[in-house]
């Protein structure tokens, strides 16, 4: 029997990876095809993708940085899959938290590193998570799908952000519409030529692991999402539920904005950040709700954005096609189509749908 | 007291008319203008809707509108600027449309995939593919004219608001009035809801939910198509990256203030349209000055209001969302 049980066990195991792998291949080879058609030599161009973002330590440093807020935005979609939310908001409350932390990062002053830092990345946090539950209370209370008012809520805080960055927050005798650059007190140091923003992220992704496979908080809000109604019957409240992954999931996905804005961009521009949230859903299903399949997800994520550029420096290819493969990749990924051939265990899916009343 | 007449869903029509009676006797110019605009922003978002109640109805959720808005408006865009020819384009749009449907039908149906998920593939792969695809410099040979129907197009505000309209429009307002006629007077309209509301008996009844959803999704799909051939072949004339804005999430929450129903979703979508409107208007005499973002936020702070509002009190198909499984006993 116990040989049984480790066998299933590392099937399981295979099978979870095996998956994701698969996804990927297919999704290059189709934008092998896709450039081919093009008339571009796909080869070079991945050749080129591949060696930029890993080949040196300023291609990995680099890479590392663009997947820290993947990561961050990746385990934000995870906690509340986790909890049967499909938060597509990510991207909404990662503006909120960038918009935040760069107010706070320039407009504060005369604060030592060890205090501004901290209160300009608590700004993005608190602005993502505000903005996280009221897609939350809108669920708990009010019975709206999670999946309109957070779709909605994206594009307010674009326009609210659009807004500040021309208006109130503009940079003085500046013609772009951004806000001033934040103090370098409030900026986020390096660490050893690496970001430190990386290590935070990775740390969150170990304590969001920790906390559904080892506490009692953790597996309330897992009941919720495999089953509202066992969870209502076993007297976890599924309402608090709500609430609490939406505001964790806004707060983590405001401080995933927070610490690019503080570390990478250096101020808010409208234009910046875009597409950071949406790519923390592909990688959260890649990794399959699973918070540490997040993080190789995420720097694979980072580097091929980070490094889309050199393709069309290389090979002549568009950047754009980095979207196309990364929208294929969630497409084998979700869809049983693999799924069913190697007869994946389907045992870590989250299920979400309800209907739009409840 | 108060309550229940805010709470009353005619409130908001009964407040619509009053305003435009009001401004009608004040300036009826500007005001048959302003209510004429009203039903180009809101015929898009009505038709969308459709789109999400033709699939919803035989309990598939459609989120994937947006995305078939976007990739349809983009080939037919294409195909009509390569080709020369609006109604290639048209029919280019149609049957884009009509893939995404299957796909969400493919994805839904028959691999049971979870639907939100399944619309959100729809979604990500439309804009990934019209991203990579897209390429600058096209322009389209002329729009669908505008056709002043005689002698009704001479009445005083009707005749501008309703009968001077491009040949979509027409149709669009058509296809929604034959949606509703099927969709409650007829044998596939009652198949169809009986399949979103309990499929076990409308199998045991002998009609067979697979077929029934796959043929409804894939007709919204090719209605969405329409939808997209529509916003860029008749009302806006080009194409950019993004170009759907957000019209298909949009129309999903007035599929669900219409309560499902294709009269009331089109009514819903038309009281949005005069909202946008009427601030248009604003914006253009200078009443009032309200940062340009904050007039392109208003469609999404009424969509969520109206959600908060309706959300409680309606229902949506019993079958919804769910994959059907045959019993096998």
């Amino acid at each position: 029997m116990v040989r049984d049980e480790s066998k299933e066990l590392r099937v399981k195991y295979v099978r979870s990876w095996l998956l994701p792998v698969i996804a990927l291949a297919i999704a290059f080879a189709i934008g092998a095809l896709m450039m081919k058609l093009q008339g571009a030599n796909p080869l070079k161009a991945y050749e080129s993708l591949f060696s930029s973002a890993f080949g040196s330590s300023a291609g990995i440093s680099k890479t590392l940085g663009k997947a820290t807020p993947l990561i961050i935005s990746g385990l934000a979609v995870t906690i509340c899959l986790r909890a049967g939310l499909f938060n597509i908001g990510v991207q909404g409350q990662l503006l909120a938290g960038a918009l935040a932390s760069a107010w706070a990062g320039y407009a504060i002053h005369g604060l030592p590193l060890f205090i501004h830092l901290p209160i300009a990345l608590f700004f993005g946090t608190f602005f993502g998570a505000l903005t996280g539950i009221i897609a939350g209370a809108l669920k708990a209370y009010r019975g709206v799908h999670e999946v309109i008012t957070t779709i909605m809520l994206n594009s307010l805080v674009l326009q609210l952000g659009e807004y500040l960055a021309y208006g109130p927050f503009k940079e003085p005798g500046q013609q772009l519409a951004r806000t001033p650059e934040v103090l370098s007190s409030a900026k986020i140091p390096d660490l050893f030529g690496m970001p430190v923003g990386f290590f935070i992220a990775i740390t969150l992704a170990v304590i969001a692991w920790w906390i559904f496979k080892k506490t009692t908080s953790g597996f309330r809000l897992e009941t919720v999402g495999r089953n509202k109604n066992a969870a209502w019957y076993a007297g976890i409240s599924v309402k608090r539920s709500i609430l609490i992954s939406m505001f964790v999931g806004g707060g983590l996905a405001g401080l995933g904005g927070a610490i690019e804005t503080l570390g990478v961009v250096g101020r808010y521009e409208p234009a910046f950040n875009a597409g950071l949230g949406f790519d923390g859903i592909t990688i959260a299903l890649l990794g399959r709700a699973n918070p540490l399949a997040v993080i190789p997800g995420a720097i694979l994520f980072g580097g091929m954005r980070g490094a889309g550029g050199s393709m069309q420096f290389a090979a002549g290819v568009s950047p754009d096609i980095i979207d196309l493969i990364l929208a294929l990749v969630l497409f084998f990924v979700t869809a049983p189509l693999i799924g069913k051939w190697i007869k994946t265990v389907r045992g870590n899916e989250a299920i979400t749908t309800g209907g739009w009343g409840n | 007291m108060i309550k229940k007449y805010l709470g009353s869903r005619w409130s908001p029509f009964v407040a619509t008319f009053s305003v435009i009676l009001f401004f009608y006797l004040k300036d009826a110019l500007a005001t048959t203008s302003v209510v004429a605009t009203s039903i180009t922003f809101g015929l898009p978002l009505a038709m969308a809707a459709m789109v999400g109640i033709m699939c919803e109805r035989t309990g598939i959720v459609n989120i994937g509108i947006e995305g078939t808005l976007l990739v349809s408006s983009f080939i037919g865009f294409f195909v009509a600027s390569v080709s020369g020819n609006l109604l290639v384009g048209l029919f280019a749009a149609v049957c884009m449309g009509a893939v995404s449907g299957l796909l969400l039908a493919l994805l839904s149906v028959t691999w049971k995939m979870d639907q939100i998920i399944a619309g959100t593939i729809i979604n990500i792969l439309a804009t990934g593919l019209t991203s990579f695809f897209y390429k600058q410099g096209h322009t389209l040979p002329s729009t669908f004219p505008e056709i002043d129907i005689p002698g009704l197009s001479a009445i005083p505000f009707f005749g501008p608001v309703l009968f001077m309209h491009g040949p979509l429009t027409f149709l669009g307002f058509f296809l929604i009035l034959v949606l509703w006629v099927a969709l409650y007077f007829t044998p596939w309209g009652l198949r169809s809801r009986s399949v979103g509301e309990h499929p076990g008996s409308a199998d045991t009844a002998g009609v067979s939910v697979v077929r029934m959803r796959y043929l409804n999704v894939t007709i919204a799909g090719a209605f969405g198509g329409l939808t997209g051939a529509y916003l860029t072949l008749e009302l806006v004339g080009s194409w950019d990256r993004g170009f759907s804005a957000g019209r298909g999430f949009t129309a999903l929450a007035l599929m669900i203030f219409g309560r499902w129903n294709p009269l009331g979703a089109l009514a819903a979508a038309l009281f949005f349209g005069v909202a946008q409107a009427i601030t248009n208007q604003l914006m253009i005499t200078e009443v009032v000055t309200i940062p340009l973002q904050f007039t392109n936020m208003l469609p999404y702070v009424l969509t969520i209001l109206i959600l908060a509002i309706s959300a409680g009190k309606v229902r949506a198909p019993a079958a919804e969302g769910q994959p059907y499984e045959k019993e096998s006993a």
